[in-house]
């Protein structure tokens, strides 16, 4: 059932690239059945399903053992399910693109399918396959549709991309050779001894290609440029979904097959004395940056995107526990980032910058926009502090079990991270304070009374609204219920190599 | 020196020999009865004409499979051969048809004859086993596409192209004609599989490296691999844009099925693998840089035809039956993208009269279908899933790794080629940045043809088709 949001997807955009280049309405119209029924199978496949359930499995090249197989566990799901969410309240916080209409929605959706696919698959081949599809949809969105530098941002993303999936595809095809060259079905390799010696590089190349999509510290930096020149859908499933798809891959198929490429080193230089620690130090390092960059940018977008690269540093913090509660949290601050970011994307880049038609954070405060617009100042204090952690969001939850399991691998890093998610709440509220309730004088010098209306904005659209309840909703109903989430992950958590859950201890 | 049997070979050769014959018809038709005729017109009739011949010599190889050889084995005939011939013709007929419209010569009726005579040139090429028969066959071919380089007859380009082309061609073909000699002396035959057999049983004489280098000369003319690559992107250049996709597409294929053919027998020796690793190495690493800074589109698809030829040498080094099959594979399909990429490029020059990245701005708001396939072409060319590139890179590098004995140099070259499609995307993307994303900066609309879209979409289906289920191509092996 779940394999249809991918042929949904792809065939939506087939669709409309084929019938609705000029029929722009249509084109939309098509973007969000296709998106809104994709994201049904998903919710209805996450309420009823549980465990691993296979989905398709069919010979596809008999010659060298790929079979097309798709599967899901819980953690597929629930990623699944935040891309159904994040592809819909991406079509409606679109809905006011006017240029190229049918183009960008057959880019979108055409992406969107890779996402799936993606999240789907359980044929490294086949993994591979929809995780490069991904990347050429991304370039066009934001060649065509950005703004900021968007060229170039552009580029920068798709190189990074490409080069981490070439470091993947290498360590893809040497597993698939010690291996024998019988298979690459995920699972089955997973049953495979590989040398230890083998996992000690084949383990740091994988998860470092997965993880420059993630946004690891120092890779990071495709992400701000391209979060910024995007435009908002775009920049939505960026954040939302995209860096997801390395945070998966690292967990998926780099740790998960290469298990022992986390084990220890036999000697250490500063403490450091294995690749677990050196992506826990980086991922660390990309908390505390990310925040500290977001807390001096003055570009609205860039605070947001750097935010991106500290909410994912603690996914990958989350990975390196090795522990059960930290892997789920890993997994739930996936999904929680991936709708909070989504959710502020939309705010800034969408409701604000259409509106306003600037990001600057300086020129935003002579604007009062607490006033002028009050829909967005409120919708940006409620996600932001979500985003910073607050309790009955979806953030809170998240991190906090990160750090929980993070506390007993690695306390130095857990305290900074603390730090960092304390810096988190410093750049949110500078942002807030300067974009909505500052108290800047007006530079003009017009009685502010007179000129708020003549900058009276255009009303808040029905589709903006009806992204921002969607979001907003899955975020509240995750933080008051995580169950509902757990629920599905922790038994794909435990599922995984026991090497993974006993903080690297057989 | 066994008797050669004529019948035998009048049978082994036949699809050359239909090529050969419609060749004179085309002459015979062009200059009998269509000399007062329209210039469009005539090329019209010899390109399908051409085309037509092709298809039967395809048909003909198609219902005669079978393996068999004459002259002690000096020509053969067998699966990968058969493959490789179908696909030269194809590829050829694909060339003619796709230049129904072009106007760059007064003579249509030799031009398309000459295209038909390299054509036997290639699948001579691909069947030879005996270095003398090697030699002319590959003469045959080179001295038809020099001529035929040379065709635009009022374009100070093209002739610069042939020049250049000719030159390099000739001197590259002295020496590997004397390395063949010494090869001859070492091993007292001209037949390949003996050469082997004395050279498995003899130890590596300085000698032997010498001849191996100068082969290597000659070889690495044809394929086009650094350091013997310098012709290529002039000649892409200035060639008429159906010689362009010639020389880059059926010569490929030929070239590489020969170059197999002589690694088997120079492949017991540590030297011959040396040779081509490292011109892999430096194939893969020049090519893809030099595509960078390049603002010709022609010249990008050169440094990129270098670039490929890394990655398929590196098959060719490994040297197991699968690694040949897949280089094979990859010969086959990337000469098929470069045809299509080579028929946009003709289209968008027609109208543009210039092949800069700038000609191509506005492409796809003017031509959606072209530039559709245009992008299907460039991305299978960068290996992007689900189009064939990919799959056929993955299959050459799993094939390399997978060879026996191969172990860290397989690995690393694996990781420069991995890291070289890795760049090569950059230059793709450019010519694709132009198509979809600039906007057009003339009025000028690019004109085509809905032959020729028909013609584009079907090999970018084709390109896809091929990607998502790659069993057609290996099906496409055992069909013979």
């Amino acid at each position: 059932m779940l394999a249809w949001t991918i042929y949904l997807s792809f065939g939506g955009a087939l669709l409309i690239a084929a019938f609705a280049r000029r029929q722009p309405q249509l084109a939309r119209v098509l973007a969000l059945v296709t998106a809104v029924a994709g994201f049904l199978i998903a919710a209805l496949a996450f309420f009823t399903q549980t465990g691993v359930t296979a989905i398709a499995d069919c010979a596809w090249i008999p010659a060298m053992g790929i079979r097309y197989t798709l599967a899901a566990d819980g953690i597929s799901r629930v990623l699944v399910l935040l891309t159904g969410l994040a592809s819909v309240s991406g079509v409606l916080f679109s809905w006011n693109i006017e240029r190229r209409t049918g183009e960008f929605f057959a880019f979108y959706l055409a992406l969107i399918g890779g996402v799936y696919g993606v999240f789907l698959s359980a044929d490294l081949f086949l993994f591979f396959v929809f995780y490069e599809i991904a990347i050429v949809p991304k370039y066009f969105l934001i060649a065509i549709w950005g703004s900021t530098r968007r060229e170039y941002g552009a580029m920068k993303l798709a190189l990074y991309s490409f080069i981490g999936s070439a470091m993947v595809l290498v360590g893809l095809l040497a597993a698939y050779t010690v291996s024998g060259g019988h298979t690459l079905n995920l699972a089955a390799l997973q049953q495979y001894a590989f040398p230890v010696s083998f996992q000690m590089w084949a383990f740091p190349l994988v998860f470092v290609g997965f993880a420059i999509l993630a946004g690891m510290w120092p890779l990071h930096t495709w992400a701000p440029t391209g979060h910024v020149a995007a435009p908002t859908a775009a920049s939505m499933l960026l954040a939302g979904v995209v860096m997801k798809l390395g945070a998966y891959g690292c967990l998926r198929v780099a740790m998960t097959l290469f298990p022992h490429g986390l084990d220890p080193w036999g000697w250490s230089f500063l403490g450091i004395g294995s690749w677990r620690t050196v992506f826990a130090l980086l991922a660390v390092i990309g908390i505390l940056y990310g925040a500290a960059v977001a807390l001096i940018q003055n570009d609205f977008k860039f605070v947001i995107g750097y935010s991106s690269v500290s909410h994912m540093g603690l996914v990958l913090l989350g990975l390196m526990t090795l522990s059960q509660i930290g892997l789920d949290g890993a997994v739930l601050q996936m999904f929680s980032h991936g709708i909070l970011a989504g959710l502020l994307f939309a705010t800034v880049g969408r409701i604000v910058y259409e509106r306003t038609h600037t990001r600057d954070l300086k020129a935003l405060s002579g604007m009062h926009l607490g006033r002028t617009l009050p829909f967005a100042a409120w919708l940006f204090v409620i996600a932001g502090m979500a985003s910073m952690g607050l309790p009955g969001f979806s953030g809170f939850i998240a991190e906090l079990q990160v750090l929980i399991g993070a506390w007993t691998a690695f306390p130095v890093f857990t305290v900074l991270a603390g730090v960092g998610i304390v810096v988190g709440v410093a750049y949110t509220w500078r942002a807030m304070q300067t974009a909505f309730f500052s108290d800047a004088p007006e530079s003009a010098t017009a009685s502010s009374a007179s000129d708020e209306e003549a900058h009276a904005h255009e009303p808040i659209t029905w589709a903006e609204k009806a992204g921002v309840a969607l979001l907003l909703a899955a975020s509240l109903a995750v933080g008051l219920a995580p169950r509902l989430l757990l629920d599905q992950i922790t038994p794909a958590v435990l599922a995984l190599p026991h090497a993974l859950l006993t903080g690297g201890r057989i | 020196m066994t008797p050669v049997r004529y019948g035998d070979l009048l049978g082994i050769l036949a699809p050359e020999t239909i090529l050969e014959v419609v060749s004179l018809l085309i002459l015979f038709v062009d200059l009998g009865f269509l000399r007062s005729a329209a210039t469009a017109t005539r090329m019209r009739v010899a390109s399908l004409l051409g085309a037509a011949g092709a298809v039967v010599a395809i048909l003909w190889l198609m219902t005669h499979a079978g393996a068999a050889s004459v002259m002690g084995g000096a020509l053969v005939a067998d699966r990968m051969v058969a493959a490789a011939q179908a696909s030269v013709l194809a590829l050829t007929a694909l060339v003619l048809l796709l230049g129904l419209r072009s106007r760059f010569s007064r003579n249509p009726g030799e031009y398309v004859a000459l295209v038909l005579l390299a054509t036997t040139g290639m699948m001579l090429v691909a069947a030879a086993r005996d270095l003398l028969l090697i030699f002319v066959a590959l003469e045959l071919l080179s001295l038809s596409l020099y001529v035929l380089a040379a065709f635009a007859k009022f374009s100070a380009s093209s002739s610069e192209a042939a020049l250049k082309y000719y030159l390099f061609g000739g001197i590259s073909a002295a020496f590997m004609l004397f390395g063949f000699s010494y090869l001859y002396g070492i091993a007292g035959t001209t037949y390949l599989p003996e050469i082997a057999a004395k050279l498995g049983q003899t130890p590596l004489a300085p000698i032997t490296l010498v001849a191996m280098a100068l082969v290597a000369v000659g070889l690495g003319f044809k394929v086009a691999a650094v350091p013997f690559h310098l012709w290529a992107p002039d000649a892409y250049y200035g060639a008429p844009a159906p010689v362009a996709a010639l020389i880059a597409s059926g010569s490929k294929v030929a070239s590489f099925a020969v170059l197999i053919a002589v690694t088997a027998a120079l492949a017991p020796t540590w030297g011959w693998t040396l040779t081509l690793i490292v011109m892999a190495a430096a194939s893969i690493v020049v090519g893809n840089l030099s595509a960078l800074v390049q603002t010709s589109v022609r010249r990008i698809l050169a440094c990129s035809a270098i670039a490929h030829a890394g990655y398929m040498l590196l098959g060719i080094a490994a040297h197991t039956e699968a690694s040949n099959r897949a280089v094979m594979i990859y010969a086959i399909t990337y000469a098929l993208t470069t045809v299509g990429a080579f028929g946009v490029v003709a289209i968008v020059e027609r109208s543009a009269g210039t092949d800069r990245l700038d000609a191509f701005a506005g492409l796809s708001a003017q031509r959606p279908l072209v530039a559709a396939a245009l992008l299907v072409f460039l991305l299978s060319l960068a290996g992007i899933p689900p189009l064939v590139g990919f799959w056929v890179k993955f299959q050459l590098f799993a094939a390399v790794l997978g060879a026996p004995g191969a172990s860290g140099w397989a690995l690393a070259m694996v990781i420069v080629a991995i890291a070289g499609s890795a760049v090569s995307l950059y230059y793709y993307l450019q010519v694709l940045k132009r198509a979809y994303v600039t906007a057009a900066t003339t009025d000028r609309i690019v004109q085509v043809s809905g032959f020729e879209q028909i013609l584009l979409a079907a090999i970018a289906v084709a390109v896809v088709i091929l990607g998502v289920a790659p069993g057609l191509m290996t099906g496409f092996f055992t069909a013979f």
